[in-house]
This record gives C-alpha cells, sequence and structure tokens, in this order.
C-alpha cells in the first residue's frame, strides 16, 4: 500500500496558474458578448464564410489531435502491445478532454447550441453532419466510460470500477469504429462543396485522407504530450511509466513514419486521381506542396531516422511538426482553400475576439487537464488496483 | 447496366433523396425533379435592373426596411449578395460584348430539384416541396451553418447578430403566396415580364422557343436545367452566363451524390469493424496464450533437463570422489606396508 510517487508541492499562485486565469478571466466578458449579442459580435464569420477558426481549428483540428485515444487504445488492448500501456491512460485522458472541448467549442459555433439534442429528434440522415454529429456525441460517451475507472480508483469506488474494466475492450471496439466514421466524416463534409475547396484539396477521397491523418495525428499527439508530461509532471510518474517512456516515443515514432509515408502515398493519388499536376506550381499548388512536403514527408523521414539513431529528442521535435502539419491540413481545407476562388475582399480572417475564445477553451482543457493528472491514477498505477488492468 | 449496379444506384438515391422526397416507393435510377413543379424563368436580356422585384420582395415577406431605399440605383455598382435582410438582389454586370450597355441579373434562391442545403440539413430543416420551393423550417434549425457551406450558389444568409434565434434566410418563392394562387412577389412586380412563373417544364419549352427565334440575342444554354441536377429556376443570357456571375464550372451532379457514397460507407464499417477488431483481437490473445504455453513448457523443459544434468554430474562426483577415496586408502596401506616392511627390515639388521 506505499504510495508509488512522491509529488511536489504544487503552489496556488504559480505561473500556470496566474496566466490560465487571467485567460480564463478574459474568456468569460467575450462569452457574454457571445452570448447577448450573437455570433457577429465576437466573429468574423460572414454569409459567405459561414465557419471560422472554431470549425477549422476547434473542430476539424481538436478532433484529429483527439485522436490519440483512439489509435493507443487500438494498439494496446486490439493489437496487443503491452509494452505500451503506460501511455494508454494519458492517451484517453487527452482524446476524452479534446472532444470534451470540441463540444464545449460548438456550444459558442452553433446559432441555437440547446437544439443540439434535436439530432436525435429530427434525424436528417442524408448529412454527413449527422453522422458526425452522432459519432461525436456517442464517443464522448464511450471516452467517458473509458476515463470513468480513473476517477473511481481516485475516489476509491472500487466496486463501480469492476463493471467498466470489464467492458473494456469492447468500449475499444466502440471507440475505434466510432472514430473511424467520424474523423473520416469530417473530411466528407467538404465533398458537398466541390465548387468551393481548392481542387488540390478536394478529392473524393478526402474522408480516407483525413482518416488516415488522424492516426499520424493521434501517434504524434501522444508523443508530443507525453514529452510535455514528463517535463512538468514528472514527480506524477511511477517507475513503470517513467521507464516506458522511451519505448512508447521509439515505439509511436516508427509507427508514425509508416503512416506518414502512406498518407503521402495516398495524397500523390488523390492528386494523380484529378490530374491535377498542372495546378501545383500555382500559388495555391506551391502552399499545397509546402504542406505535403515540409508537414508530411519530412516529418515521415524524420521520424525514421530518430527511430533509427534512438534520437528520442528528435522523435519529439518531429512530432511537434506533424501536429502544426495536420493543423494546417484541417485550416487549409476549413479556411484557407476554402472559397480560394473569391476575391481577397470576401475572405475570412479571424477577429481576434474569436481567437480569444479559442484560446478559452483550450486554456479550459488544459486546466482540467492539470487538476486531474495531478489528483488521478493518470502516470502511476494505483496502489490498490496493481495490474488489474 | 447490370442488376447489381442498378440496384445500388437506387439505394444510393434513396440514401440521397430520401429525406428530400418523400414517400418514394420505388426509387428511379436518375430523380429529375417533381414532375409539375413550378419555377421561374428570368431573362436578362429583358430585365432593366429597376429594383421593382427587389421592392416587392421586401414587402410581400414583411422584411427589414433596407438600409438604401429601392429607387437608390447606386446600389447597383457594387456587386451584393442576399444577406440577412434581402431574400433578392439585383446585381449590374459590364460585359466583354458591350462595355457601354450593362446587363442585370437578379439574385436568389434557385430551388434545386435536389438540393444541396436540404441534403447537408442535419435536422432535416429544409424540405422541397412538390410546388417547387425549397423552404426553411426555422423550428428545428440548430444553426450549424452547414447550408450554407453545400449552397454552391453562395444563397442562404445567416443572423449573425440574433443572440437567441438566429435564422437562415433566404427566399421561399413565396410558397404562402403561391399557396393563395397568388404569384410570387418579384415575378407579379416585375415592369418588364423578365421574370415568368410557370410550370418548370413550360419554362424550359419557352426558353428553348426564345433562343431558337433569336440565335443571334441569346447564349444556347438554359441555365438551370442541368447544373447541379436542375434548379426551379432558370436563366436566359445574352452574354456568356460566368460573365453575369453565374458559375459555369458547377457541373451537373445533383448536391446528395457528392455525399452518398461517403454515407454508404457507415453501415459497412459499422458491421464490419466489430468483426474486424474483434477477430484481431481474439487473434492477439490466441497467439498470447500460445507464447505464454511455450514460454511455461520451455522454462519447465529446462529446469528438468538442468536438474537431471546436475544430477548426473553429482552422481559423477560421488562416485570420483569414492573412487578417489579407496585409490587413497589403498595408497595408504601400501604405504604403511611398506613402511612396516623397512622397519622390520632395518630391525633384522
Amino acid at each position: 500500500m506505499t504510495n508509488p510517487i512522491s509529488p511536489v508541492k504544487r503552489p496556488l499562485l504559480c505561473p500556470f496558474n496566474v496566466i490560465t486565469g487571467i485567460i480564463i478571466l478574459i474568456g468569460l466578458p467575450l462569452t457574454f458578448m457571445r452570448f447577448t449579442g450573437g455570433l457577429g459580435a465576437v466573429a468574423n464569420i460572414n454569409d459567405t464564410n459561414p465557419w471560422g477558426i472554431w470549425i477549422g481549428f476547434d473542430l476539424l483540428t481538436g478532433v484529429a489531435l483527439a485522436a490519440g485515444g483512439y489509435v493507443t487504445g487500438a494498439a494496446v488492448e486490439i493489437f496487443g502491445m503491452k509494452k505500451y500501456h503506460a501511455a494508454l491512460r494519458p492517451a484517453l485522458l487527452t482524446g476524452f478532454l479534446g472532444y470534451s472541448m470540441v463540444v464545449f467549442a460548438l456550444l459558442f459555433d452553433v446559432g441555437r447550441p440547446w437544439r443540439l439534442p434535436y439530432m436525435f429528434i429530427f434525424p436528417g440522415t442524408t448529412s454527413v453532419m449527422f453522422e458526425v454529429g452522432a459519432c461525436v456525441m456517442v464517443y464522448l460517451t464511450v471516452l467517458f466510460l473509458e476515463f470513468c475507472p480513473v476517477a473511481l480508483e481516485w475516489l476509491g469506488l472500487s466496486k463501480l470500477r469492476k463493471p467498466l474494466i470489464r467492458i473494456a475492450i469492447p468500449l475499444t471496439i466502440l471507440g475505434v469504429m466510432l472514430s473511424t466514421l467520424h474523423q473520416s466524416s469530417l473530411g466528407a463534409m467538404f465533398l458537398i462543396a466541390p465548387s468551393k475547396l481548392h481542387p488540390l484539396w478536394y478529392s473524393s477521397y478526402i474522408p480516407v485522407f483525413f482518416f488516415v491523418s488522424s492516426i499520424a495525428a493521434g501517434l504524434s499527439m501522444v508523443i508530443f504530450e507525453s514529452s510535455l508530461s514528463h517535463r512538468n509532471f514528472g514527480d506524477m510518474m511511477d517507475e513503470t511509466h517513467q521507464a516506458s517512456r522511451d519505448t512508447v516515443t521509439l515505439g509511436f515514432g516508427k509507427a508514425a513514419s509508416i503512416v506518414l509515408a502512406g498518407y503521402f502515398g495516398i495524397k500523390v493519388v488523390g492528386v494523380a486521381y484529378g490530374n491535377h499536376w498542372n495546378l501545383l506550381l500555382t500559388h495555391y499548388g506551391l502552399w499545397f506542396q509546402l504542406e505535403m512536403l515540409g508537414f508530411v514527408l519530412l516529418p515521415c523521414f524524420l521520424y525514421a531516422i530518430g527511430v533509427r539513431d534512438k534520437n528520442v529528442k528528435l522523435i519529439r521535435i518531429t512530432a511537434l511538426i506533424t501536429v502544426l502539419g495536420i493543423a494546417l491540413n484541417r485550416l487549409n481545407i476549413t479556411l484557407i482553400a476554402f472559397n480560394w476562388h473569391l476575391p481577397a475582399d470576401e475572405r475570412y480572417f479571424p477577429h481576434w475576439m474569436e481567437i480569444g475564445i479559442t484560446v478559452f477553451v483550450v486554456t479550459v482543457g488544459l486546466v482540467i487537464f492539470r487538476f486531474i493528472v495531478t489528483h488521478m491514477p493518470i502516470f502511476f498505477e494505483h496502489p490498490d488496483y496493481k495490474g488489474s488492468h | 447496366m447490370d442488376k447489381s449496379k442498378r440496384k445500388f444506384i437506387g439505394l444510393a438515391a434513396v440514401a440521397g433523396v430520401g429525406a428530400v422526397v418523400p414517400k418514394v416507393a420505388f426509387p428511379h435510377e436518375e430523380f429529375s425533379g417533381y414532375p409539375d413543379g413550378y419555377g421561374v424563368l428570368h431573362d436578362t436580356n429583358l430585365c432593366i435592373g429597376c429594383r421593382s422585384c427587389e421592392a416587392a420582395c421586401n414587402e410581400v415577406n414583411g422584411l427589414p426596411a433596407p438600409d438604401q431605399p429601392f429607387d437608390d440605383m447606386s446600389v447597383l455598382e457594387k456587386k451584393r449578395r442576399t444577406n440577412h435582410k434581402t431574400y433578392t438582389v439585383v446585381n449590374e454586370y459590364k460585359t466583354s460584348e458591350s462595355p457601354e450597355l450593362p446587363v442585370f441579373r437578379k439574385i436568389q434562391c434557385n430551388h434545386c430539384l435536389e438540393p444541396a442545403c436540404a441534403s447537408a440539413c442535419f435536422v432535416g430543416a429544409f424540405t422541397k416541396t412538390p410546388e417547387g420551393a425549397v423552404v426553411y423550417n426555422p423550428s428545428v434549425c440548430v444553426g450549424c451553418r452547414y447550408c450554407i457551406i453545400a449552397c454552391p450558389f453562395n444563397i442562404p444568409a445567416y443572423e449573425y447578430n440574433e443572440p437567441l434565434t438566429p435564422r437562415v434566410i433566404k427566399c421561399t418563392l413565396c410558397q404562402p403566396r403561391v399557396k393563395e394562387g397568388k404569384l410570387p412577389g418579384c415575378v407579379e412586380a416585375c415592369p418588364q415580364e423578365a421574370l415568368i412563373y410557370g410550370k418548370r417544364d413550360n419554362l424550359i419549352k419557352i426558353a428553348r422557343e426564345r433562343i431558337r427565334k433569336y440565335p443571334d440575342r441569346y447564349v444556347d444554354h438554359i441555365y438551370g436545367e442541368h447544373e447541379v441536377g436542375g434548379t426551379s429556376w432558370l436563366y436566359l443570357s445574352g452574354v456568356p452566363f460566368d460573365e453575369i456571375g453565374l458559375r459555369t464550372d458547377l457541373g451537373n451532379t445533383p448536391a446528395p451524390e457528392l455525399t452518398c457514397g461517403a454515407l454508404a460507407m457507415v453501415p459497412i464499417i459499422v458491421s464490419l469493424w466489430p468483426a474486424l477488431l474483434g477477430g484481431i483481437y481474439l487473434t492477439t490473445k490466441r497467439k498470447e496464450k500460445i507464447a505464454h504455453h511455450e514460454k511455461t513448457t520451455a522454462v519447465n523443459d529446462a529446469i528438468a533437463k538442468t536438474q537431471a544434468e546436475a544430477a548426473a554430474k553429482a552422481k559423477v562426483a560421488v562416485e570420483k570422489a569414492k573412487k578417489d577415496k579407496e585409490f587413497a586408502i589403498a595408497r595408504e596401506v601400501k604405504k604403511a606396508l611398506a613402511e612396516a616392511a623397512k622397519q622390520s627390515g632395518e630391525e633384522k639388521k
């Protein structure tokens, strides 16, 4: 019954709390403005550009970066890669909080958020958005159930925890299924707008592109998140977690390299299928090449080199490049290469208050993450439940 | 076309059009709109840009007062679009053929036969009525604005400054007036008959007739007959359509067909993934079990072997020790005898 960790004391007035506190204090009046003045009071979205960064970043990038949960779940629980077990709980937590923040951000973006449950009362089954909405809602529930044992161990409610551990495998399978569906559907949402999305990004394969890139995003986020956590919450980690740190980084780096190679391949197929080679040297084409070469092919090679040389530092930097690349891709599709044919004065650029709300949402997520990892058994096994999951 | 392919297209049509067209008992291979649907033919050659239609639309629909009065023609200098206060606007276009003689075109919802907005809406807030209009139901709208993303004509607008009850705003083809037997406001107000309301099939015949009679005045194309699967609003023009702000690169594919392939994958993944992933899980588990079994067997074998070897070694060692002992005894005896013999010899001397 000895505690496997020795946490350091975290004072209330530490820089983290001060900075996040200020951001949240700015976010609250912005929230008030949004719900008293309407979307137009804080956001630059308009009739021609109805979606801004709340969709491009908070929803699309957020969901892609929260893919670590299902990717790690599949690796550990389904493919039996037990050596990555220590990465599972942090990944599930990141996934759960990531999706929670996505839904939280959606409450700002949709016109009448209290009507979101309407999708189950008046289902518009011809809509890709329906699939996205339904899957995200169900998946959020699955992630909640997957996360529950952590909270129950912390609260000492072992009777409630037991049945949840028993259904871990079906939950993981359900999670992978739902993720396959909505990760790809987020891309499929743009299938309906071939006249608005630049042909280099528009492809009938876009659902596959989104799904495959979400795997790379999930793997990279696990590596990236683990390097940050080791720096900030090293004291919360037990020996097993500390020891498996490089195993996870090297293993996930290798997988990410392979996935990125496959992703690059299918993206080339996409250009070839549309026969859009002639567009590659236009302005948008060069931007597309930057995304493909600088943020897909480059990290693919860097990951491979990092794994070969067992260079953990290089792998971590590469994870950051990949994460930025995924964000770039999602922003290209929703904002930068969307409405590309319109003159500059009809294009969208975010308002500072829009960015403010996005930062606010991310900050709320970070604060909850910090609370959970400094209180609940995420980076260490609870002494009462050692080896029981 | 083989039977299975036809069946697939039929299913795709159900998936795509199902919500738009209620009660399709036997889906057609191709849906080409309600047979008796109405529409409007806009002959841009006749339009003089007087904005009477805008004024009438504003009045009959009880829309908010415009920023500038409807008789202020200076608004035509700027490119305008529909917004939360206007269902329709008239724009002026300078064309390549006659720069001094502008062409006017009225902009409003084109009331697609297979509307992108209706296909995109996840709560089914849009309905294509048999009369022809695409109508919006604000009582279910969540406000995701995916309809605005989906619309190829950039028509739906949104009440961005409405905090609690924002609605999508777009032309209704005066559905309430049509039900009362009246003409749409804009059509009734047009002094030039640049707008004709009628059955879409008849409008197409009229348009063809005009093109046939005056081939030098019209481009040989009815915009909206086939674009994005056809629209209830049709256009005639004397200049290329892209010069009067109508995109000619939209293609003829109806919006639902663009997404039905991806949506058709949903039931496949739902039914296949549990089997596939469950299978992988069980295979992995079995592999682990076999590996565990092999490991325990190997360890047991190794232990047994080592034990046997050790026993054999010990036996050899024991025997060797026994022999050594016997040899030592024999040697000692011999030594003692020799000593004794030596002693007795010395005594004899």
